[in-house]
């Protein structure tokens, strides 16, 4: 058992652990915090795969700004002076029957199916291939993109905007 | 087995897949479906790295978690925009209660 098997098995029960409180803790805040350190765990899976530069993203995108953005959602609509931050749940058997059932299944049929495995040699760094894949085979994808965060960030203002009535 | 290899990644990443159907489905609170369909694209991206590296296909793979990447996040403020109107349509974001258009 070499230290990247070690690393990886500390990094999935990082990973998994907090992804079930995320989903079982009654305390909205908490399971955001929770959120946290299961984003972390798959930037550790990045690097361990040898995305350097998708774990960089990973941190900054998802930790540095989606998981604030999700800590706003629930403060703003929520009364914290109430101490209202409890969500309630609904169908817990039948979720917890259809997704163990659902997740039975895929867990099998992954460890079963013969994949073709053969690991390639990992780059120094995947910045210059990825920066060359952006900007020749993806260019179209990536101005679409350009144009779509562009288009959400207009959006998002003007739906979130308070109207003066 | 002990080996790390393609089937750890891809067994990690189906049980991140169902929790966060797991999420989805139980939690009331619109922000907390949010947290679960997080989860589901995270999963997915771990899917497309780890295909990238065992199937030795070169960075297709990484950039598209890239764009999942990118997309996540414009979801994301979308979502929160339309979770903010609710709140301040209906005083509540159950997704159980909500179930009309407008007031």
């Amino acid at each position: 058992m070499s230290i990247y098997d070690v690393i990886f098995y500390l990094f999935a029960i990082l990973t998994v652990g907090s992804a079930y409180l995320v989903v079982t803790n009654k305390n909205i805040v908490h399971s955001a915090f929770y959120l946290l350190f299961t984003l972390f765990g798959i930037a550790g899976f990045y690097v361990l795969l040898g995305a350097d530069f998708l774990a960089i993203v990973q941190l900054m995108v998802y930790v540095g700004g989606i998981l604030i953005l999700l800590l706003f959602g629930v403060m703003l609509t929520n009364k914290i002076t109430d101490v209202k931050l409890r969500t309630g749940t609904l169908h817990i058997l039948p979720a917890v029957v259809g997704t163990g059932l659902f997740m039975g299944v895929l867990v099998s049929m992954m460890l079963r199916t013969n994949w073709k495995s053969e690991p390639a040699e990992i780059p120094m760094t995947t910045l210059y291939g990825l920066g060359r894949f952006l900007l020749t085979d993806y260019v179209l994808i990536f101005e679409l993109l350009g144009i779509l965060l562009l288009i959400a960030l207009i959006g998002a203002a003007s739906i979130a905007r308070r109207d003066k009535e | 087995m002990i080996e790390v290899g393609l089937h750890h990644f891809l067994v990690v990443s189906a049980i991140l897949f169902s929790l966060g159907i797991y999420g989805v489905v139980t939690r009331k609170n619109a922000v907390m479906v949010l947290m679960g369909i997080e989860l589901i694209l995270n999963s997915a991206n771990i899917n497309f790295v780890a295909f990238s590296k065992y199937g030795n296909f070169g960075l297709g793979g990484q950039i598209m978690a890239l764009f999942v990447i990118i997309l996540a996040a414009a979801e994301a403020a979308i979502a929160l925009a339309i979770v903010l109107n609710l709140y301040k349509t209906f005083a509540n974001v159950n997704v159980d209660e909500i179930d009309k258009l407008k007031e």
